[in-house]
């Protein structure tokens, strides 16, 4: 398999079968991620293949899945760990932030800790209470945490290489809503760093940054203001931890407007980190402030009311018809 | 404590007959009153049979026994040393095992090198069985690091603050270990309080569930800092592995011998596949939870003078001397060793430098990260601005 069309799911799948191969050190971890190959399927087949003992279904306990990682690290191994749905992460965040994040630092560079944990996040997709949330912030403010968050199928599988690979704990949220969407993906190239943000469309009048399902929705926003002769740039971040702030200011200097989407709350959320660090670095090339399209601060609402919620095409055109009346 | 005075009871029930009272006292019967442990060795430093635990223990030669009293003298005067430390304002916090010496030692001495041990931060007895240096122990109650030793050194895992975070660790570690088809076995450590954190349960299910070759050794102290044992469990805490379908134990853990034998059957099984062991360590923590604590606010001088009787060095010393084990030298030569580790022990606290400030951006990640290397030139610069003030 070189160049192929796939789902971001079965991008991750065959991520994971390759990992799987490559290294006997790496494990896949969760509930129903064996038999069932994961609610998403995105674990399918692997555990008919690389067997029990590689690909493991747990209890249903996410500190301990998250726990027992660690220490299968500290053994050697690399497990990736699957958590179900974003809002059930927080059972295990107390084993993420005060243990697997800290511990390289704790012994002065000893041991590592490669260990990656996925997460399906975001909403859209009509589920309930727990099964939509965005919960990044809370993630990329522990230090010693990476987080990322492919918004292709492409990125899917060579973010997932990359995090296997890299020797830090990595938080994967997987934009759950595009699970289906297909792209073209080159299991051959060569990937870029990790933590470097694309251009994903050029443009010259305000640059819209995002990151996971929202890309793909700033990608229609700067198709239907093209239609009103305005010129947006796209960036897609894919790394919410590190943040690549150079190319945003490259952007930002170019367009002097910026626009930063992304599901979660805007309050205290990763957009204000961009609009705070960007205003201070680029202050004089600003013709507006940064501005954001996010969440509410209040919980992920019903399903039946979370298109309301969501940034979607209209809120976002709105931000960007503000950002360039200054 | 009286059952009566920690059984919550509604007016309406506590009028029921006679009978009824006296079932339901049966039903909360204190943990503290179990009799059933295993012990070799009795508070007057008797040795007693155990048709099943003597084995284990069987081949033990006097030597042996002078060291396992060596062992949990060198511990305690380390131990009081730090507790002197931080008084005199060179550490800022010190978690003393005073009273827990036999528990420590008798388990950290049943290990091999090979095993791996996940502690809490109180296990100075066990660091001491695994060859870590003793001073290393001290940097992060001194503040300059927030470890202090290399966990593959000695097998021993840096210390864990939040409670019974590492069982789960343990718990992975020991996974690790069976699939690798390796037979040295883990240990974990913590206390009767963080038997009621979720962590511990999930470690329980997980270990049992998957066969890791993983002992936990808890020891019971009694108190949670001001939390007794009743307030964490209504039953005795060996008897929770049962629910979870491996084997309990209570170990007298004021009992070297004992616990060193208990812990041997446990690795044992560990390492022959046959899965977890929970072994509780039924001890005292003679002096507070940390030097922060005030025990005088919520127990009494009689619980303690009943512990100190038990006291797990005076015991095994009553019995080396009742068996010609050790003469008068030995004893002389010990303390004037004991001496020489506490002046060592302090020396080197005071001696402890301070961090070098670029030292908290290191190790943050592994593979580095952007944002830190950002930080990192911004405090630099900032460093340097008053070295132009100074040079001016």
């Amino acid at each position: 398999m070189a160049a192929e069309k796939m789902a971001l799911a079965k991008a991750i799948n065959e991520s994971l079968r390759s990992a799987l191969e490559a290294d006997p050190k790496v494990l896949v971890m969760g509930e129903d991620v064996g038999k069932l190959g994961g609610v998403f399927r995105v674990t399918d087949g692997l555990q008919k293949d690389f067997g029990e003992s590689r690909v493991i279904d747990t209890p249903l306990a996410e500190s301990g899945i998250v726990g027992t990682a660690i220490g299968l690290a500290l053994r050697g191994y690399r497990p990736v760990v699957e958590i179900q749905f974003d809002g059930f992460v927080f059972p295990a965040y107390d084993q993420i932030v005060t243990q697997l994040a800290k511990m390289h630092a704790r012994s002065l560079g000893k041991v590592k800790l490669p260990v990656v944990v996925r997460i399906p996040y975001g909403g859209g997709i009509g589920a309930v209470e727990h099964h939509s949330e965005s919960p990044e912030a809370l993630f990329a403010h522990v230090s010693g945490l990476k987080v990322v968050s492919p918004s292709n199928a492409s990125d899917a599988y060579w973010m997932m290489q990359q995090a296997i690979q890299s020797d830090d704990p990595v938080i994967f949220f997987e934009p759950k809503r595009r699970y289906w969407d297909k792209a073209e993906v080159n299991t051959e190239a060569i990937p870029g760093p990790l933590h470097k943000a694309r251009v994903v469309r050029e443009g010259t009048d305000l640059t819209l940054a995002a990151y996971g399902p929202m890309v793909k929705l700033c990608q229609e926003v700067a198709d239907a203001a093209a239609e009103e002769g305005k010129s947006l740039e796209v960036l897609d971040l894919r790394s919410v931890s590190p943040l690549d702030f150079d190319s945003i200011q490259t952007s930002v200097e170019k367009t002097r407007r910026l626009v930063v989407v992304h599901e979660a709350p805007v309050f205290f959320g990763s957009g204000a980190e961009i609009a705070a660090r960007i205003t201070e670095r680029c202050f004089y090339h600003l013709e507006a402030p940064v501005l954001r399209v996010g969440g509410y601060h209040a919980p992920y609402p019903p399903a039946r009311l979370e298109e309301e919620y969501l940034p979607g095409l209209d809120r976002v055109l709105d931000a960007v018809d503000r950002a360039l009346a200054y | 404590m009286t059952v009566e005075s920690t059984a919550p009871r509604k007016p309406r029930r506590s009028a029921g007959t006679k009978s009824t009272a006296g079932k339901r006292t049966t039903a909360r019967k204190s943990p503290h009153a179990e009799p059933e442990l295993v012990q070799l060795l009795t508070p007057e430093g008797e040795r007693v049979e155990n048709a099943e635990y003597d084995k284990y223990v069987a081949g033990i030669t006097p030597e042996e026994l002078r060291g396992l009293y060596r062992d949990m003298v060198l511990t305690r005067r380390f131990d009081a040393e730090a507790t002197s430390l931080q008084r005199q304002g060179e550490l800022g916090l010190w978690a003393s095992l005073l009273g827990q010496e036999a528990a420590q030692i008798g388990s950290g001495r049943a290990l091999r090198d090979d095993d791996y041990v996940f502690p809490t931060y109180r296990e100075h007895g066990v660091a001491w069985c695994r060859g870590v240096d003793p001073t290393n122990l001290l940097g992060m109650f001194r503040g300059v690091n927030n470890g202090g030793w290399d966990p593959n050194g000695n097998n021993f895992h840096l210390y864990t603050i939040v409670i019974g975070s590492q069982t789960l660790h343990a718990t992975g570690y020991a996974m690790g270990i069976a699939k690798d088809g390796a037979d040295s076995a883990v240990i974990a450590y913590f206390g009767d309080g963080a038997s009621s954190q979720g962590d511990v349960a999930e470690s329980f299910t997980f270990s049992a569930v998957y066969n890791a070759p993983v002992v936990f050794f808890c020891q019971n102290n009694q108190w949670a800092i001001s939390e007794p044992t009743e307030k964490q469990t209504r039953v005795p805490l060996y008897q929770r592995a049962q629910g979870f379908g491996f084997p309990g134990v209570r170990v007298d853990g004021n009992d070297v011998l004992a616990s060193l034998a208990v812990t041997k059957w446990a690795l044992e099984r560990a390492r022959s596949g046959e899965g977890p062991t929970l072994v509780e360590a039924y001890t005292y923590r003679m002096g507070a939870h940390t030097t922060s604590d005030d025990p005088t606010r919520y127990r009494g001088d009689e619980e303690r003078l009943a512990w100190e009787a038990k006291d797990p060095i005076l015991r095994l010393r009553r019995y080396l001397e009742a068996s010609n084990h050790a003469d008068e030298g030995f004893f002389a030569e010990l303390e004037a060793e004991s001496e020489a580790l506490g002046r060592r022990v302090r020396e080197a606290v005071r001696a402890m430098p301070d961090p070098d400030h670029f030292a908290m951006f290191e190790n943050v990640y592994a593979d580095g990260h952007a944002l830190v290397d950002e930080e990192r030139a911004q405090f630099a610069a900032y460093q340097a601005s008053f070295a132009d003030v100074e040079g001016a």
